[in-house]
């Protein structure tokens, strides 16, 4: 490719991020429990030849309200764990990457390390993880280990807030490394299978991790061998200070939402900031900005089904992310134009997906293409590897070991 | 007066697990982790139309004398994740899986099972344990908090709490009308509030009603507590209890315990754990079991054996030598953890064992081998079909729960060859007929939205 690839992901929610998006004539809400809707959406973004998906999750209902549930009847309410979902899809495609949601607030890191390893073995090497945390009241009444202080999440300056948020990135940070010391728990040739001696493993190529924090003590190894890759992709999507310091700190890709073109050096200057901030050391964040989108083959036509979307809701639709309505040609454009400001990559939230996720395999994808921006055909390789991230070598194999992994190349660490 | 009609044998695959029973010396055993094996297991079962895939859990690799266990196989995967990936390589396969009641929470967990049970079109079951044990704990945030006598209150009330989890969605709820632009009938679906001694919450599960409203249940307790909360809670019990004199017992004390709880005799089924070897011949497969026998206990495995039992390092003895002279450490600490201390009165086991080893002038390796973990139907496959088919029109059970020995082809002879045969008999089905796990053993559909009400109220 000549131009600098574009790496290019989708986020995945029920029927796509516009709350009316389930009327729409594509949309097919009454199938959104079942196995065939999901694998129907991967083989899309596999066959738009993506880097991977991302797919939603909360303990809680949707709601359109931070505080809690809103009793709205006329919007999509129940999702399935996204975890599984991303370990259901894994055998249906071959190429594409499967990045589930999974909340760190609520949940016991000993068992993420778990599953997400396991779902990097039922995808050979497609795994990854957005964490997240959670701050809503009724999620946590859900779990009914801890109580959430109230707080004004609009007003930055209550102190409450500022706590609470600090608390809960800390943990998140904590279940990271949890994670990945877990990941790393077992060295890659701890299983020896030696008949002479009857052992199947080399116990010291396993190691405890150990690790005591304000939160919890886990002490390990993993129950898992290591994954294929290693260590699975983490991404993290951040809107301010505190979550770009965690995504820089744990994370190996950070989702950005900028509002246009001008404000996209802005973001990207934020997450630098945060890496010198935490010390980063190894591969810079690969940033990926996030954008709604609605894809038609003429820009009024992409226009007037947002309208009309927003009209049946009965609300404008508000997004963290920008909002881009208009064609292939156009999205192509503005992609390549952000680029240019120090982006790696692109996180489409389709509008509506059975509608827009089609557009983007058969509109944007074949117009990037022609641009020779986008790959025509899946690399071999692990999702790590197609960012550019490669194959660390385990925190607890011994210096000679990992000297000779690195000797011989399969570190692909690009910077 | 006409004969009864015979009973159907329920049939569940058991993926080998970290015991020395799995064989992985053998040239023929594959990855006990890379998905191919899963997939190789399950896709045979459901070849054989047996009614489920069953994985255990795994929360903290076993150790012996302060170090981690190294002879047998180690490391396996998430349950839950397994199974969901399964889900989309079956049809019609139940899949059942450990989860240990300590160390997860209701709300997640009944999620994850109600979107297993949604994946698969109705095929999820759940394996219900629980543990008192802190060298577990160690992984978690709770660390090992319940008492002994705890577990079975916990192991209810989470039950309790999963079930009126799956009930809060009335069946009807989503109505995803494009025109009339209502999704869900009520506001806040899924609303639930349950306060007791083990969990304190409220608010609303977000997870719709499932096709089975209620995953399939199995326990594995034997104690009058166990049993108890069985009757009261379980589809089906994952019984230790396969010679057929004892198990006859059990299954009549077990399922005589339903009635007391306003149940039928068939609600809940019971399925021990078994093992097999096929051969040619009665001698053949004899032969084959005594070389299995031997994979299952190499030197090594039979030194750490006698070391669970007489508690204490015996690394020095030789294995094909005669047992050590001196008598086991009755102090309290155990030197393995991880797993049930198996042996109640060490000093009468080491009296018995040296008794047999002299009788039959057995080495340390040839007594474990004897007295470790014998097989079940080693035979040709006519007469493991017909054993197996006696076993349960006699009331030792209502089917079994297979365990091979073999990581992933252990499965294949069995349904090359006995399948047929219990299918020529009449007792096991040649296509299935359900769609759901509790369609294929029979069990009456869980009813649904009496925790709505109460929720509502």
């Amino acid at each position: 490719m000549d131009a600098a690839p574009l790496h290019l992901a989708v986020a995945l929610d029920g029927t796509g991020f516009h709350p009316a998006s389930w009327r729409d004539p594509s949309a097919r809400p009454d199938e959104l429990f079942t196995p065939g809707y999901w694998a129907d959406q991967a083989k899309t973004a596999e066959r738009a030849m993506l880097d991977f998906i991302t797919i939603e999750d909360s303990f809680g209902l949707q709601s359109s309200k931070f505080s809690g549930p809103d009793g709205r009847t006329n919007q999509v309410r129940g999702r399935l764990d996204a975890v599984l979902i991303a370990s259901l899809v894994a055998p249906h495609t071959a190429h594409l990457g499967l990045v589930p949601t999974a909340n760190t607030t609520h949940t016991e890191p000993f068992h993420l390390a778990s599953a997400l390893s396991t779902l990097d073995y039922v995808s050979s090497g497609r795994a990854g993880w957005r964490p997240q945390v959670s701050s809503r009241l009724d999620e946590a009444a859900h779990v009914g280990r801890r109580q959430f202080p109230t707080v004004d999440r609009r007003n930055r300056d209550d102190p409450a807030a500022a706590m609470l948020a600090g608390d809960l990135f800390e943990e998140a940070t904590d279940a990271v490394e949890v994670v990945r010391r877990l990941w790393d728990s077992w060295e890659d040739d701890a299983i020896i299978k030696d008949q002479s001696t009857g052992r199947f493993i080399d116990r010291d190529k396993l190691h405890y991790v150990d690790f005591e924090g304000r939160f919890f003590n886990v002490k390990g190894p993993s129950i898992v061998p290591r994954p294929p890759q290693g260590n699975p992709l983490i991404a993290a999507l951040a809107h301010s200070r505190v979550p770009w310091e965690f995504a820089a700190s744990s994370a190996d890709v950070v989702f950005v939402t900028p509002s246009d073109t001008a404000d996209v050096p802005e973001w990207v200057d934020g997450i630098r900031t945060a890496e010198r901030t935490v010390e980063r050391s190894g591969t810079p964040l690969k940033i990926f900005a996030d954008l709604v989108v609605f894809v038609d083959g003429d820009a009024s036509i992409a226009e007037d089904r947002k309208a009309w979307l927003d009209e049946l809701d009965g609300w404008p639709m508000r997004s963290d992310a920008a909002i881009f309505t208009g064609t292939a040609v156009e999205l192509a454009d503005q992609l390549i134009s952000w680029q240019a400001h120090g982006l790696d990559g692109f996180r489409l939230r389709p509008g509506v997906v059975c509608h827009d996720l089609d557009a983007i395999a058969d509109r944007l994808v074949p117009e990037l293409q022609r641009r020779g921006v986008f790959r025509t055909a899946y690399e071999n390789g692990t999702l790590r590897e197609r960012l550019g991230l490669g194959r660390l070598p385990s925190r607890y194999a011994s210096a000679a070991a990992s000297a000779s992994t690195q000797a011989n190349g399969s570190i692909g660490d690009i910077g | 007066m006409s004969t009864p009609p015979l009973k159907q044998v329920i049939l569940a695959a058991y993926f080998p697990g970290v015991n020395n029973t799995t064989v992985w010396s053998d040239p023929r055993s594959k990855s006990q982790i890379e998905f191919s094996s899963f997939v190789h297991l399950a896709k045979t079962a459901e070849r054989g139309k047996l009614d489920f895939f069953f994985l255990a859990e795994g929360l903290r690799l076993r150790e012996q004398g302060g170090k981690i266990h190294d002879l047998d196989t180690v490391g396996r995967p998430d349950t839950l994740t397994v199974l969901a990936a399964l889900a989309g390589v079956t049809t019609r396969l139940g899949l059942a899986g450990t989860l240990n009641a300590t160390y997860h929470e209701p709300y997640e967990m009944a999620r994850q099972l109600a979107t297993l049970d949604h994946l698969s079109n109705g095929r999820a079951a759940w394996n219900v344990v629980t543990s008192s044990d802190a060298f577990t704990g160690e992984n978690f945030r709770s660390g090992g908090f319940l008492d002994y006598a705890d577990r079975y209150v916990r192991a209810g009330e989470f039950i309790e709490t999963a079930r009126q989890l799956w009930d809060s969605w009335a069946a009807d709820e989503i109505v995803a009308d494009k025109e009339s632009g209502t999704f869900v009938r009520h506001g806040l679906p899924g609303s639930f509030a349950h306060h007791g001694a083990q969990f304190d919450i409220a608010g609303q599960f977000n997870v719709p009603q499932s096709p089975q409203v209620h995953p399939v249940i199995l326990q594995a307790g034997d104690s009058d507590g166990g049993r108890e909360l069985a009757a009261q809670t379980a589809d089906a019990i994952f019984s230790r209890h396969w010679i057929l004199g004892p198990a006859r017992k059990f299954y009549a004390d077990a399922k005589g315990r339903l009635a007391k709880y306003g149940r039928e005799w068939d609600d809940m089924k019971i399925l021990p754990g078994v093992s097999f070897v096929l051969g040619d011949t009665q001698q053949d497969a004899e032969e084959q079991a005594h070389l299995v026998r031997r994979q299952q206990v190499s030197p090594q495995t039979a030194i750490l054996l006698l070391e669970q039992v007489w508690n204490r390092d015996l690394s020095s003895y030789d294995a094909e030598g005669p047992l050590p002279d001196i008598d086991p450490d009755v102090s309290t600490t155990s030197i393995i953890q991880g797993r049930a201390r198996m042996c109640p009165d060490p000093l009468k086991t080491a009296r018995e064992w040296r008794e047999l080893a002299e009788a039959k002038k057995l080495s340390i390796r040839e007594l474990i081998m004897e007295t470790s973990g014998r097989l079940t139907f080693v035979g040709t496959p006519s007469q493991v079909a017909e054993s197996m088919n006696e076993f349960v029109q006699t009331d030792g059970s209502d089917g079994f729960v297979l365990a091979p020995h073999l990581t992933p082809t252990g499965l294949d002879g069995f349904v090359d060859t006995v399948v047929p045969l219990l299918q020529e008999r009449g007792v096991l089905r040649t296509e299935y007929e359900t769609t759901t796990l509790r369609g294929h053993l029979g069990l009456p559909a869980a009813c649904a939205p009496r925790a709505r009400k109460v929720a509502t109220a």
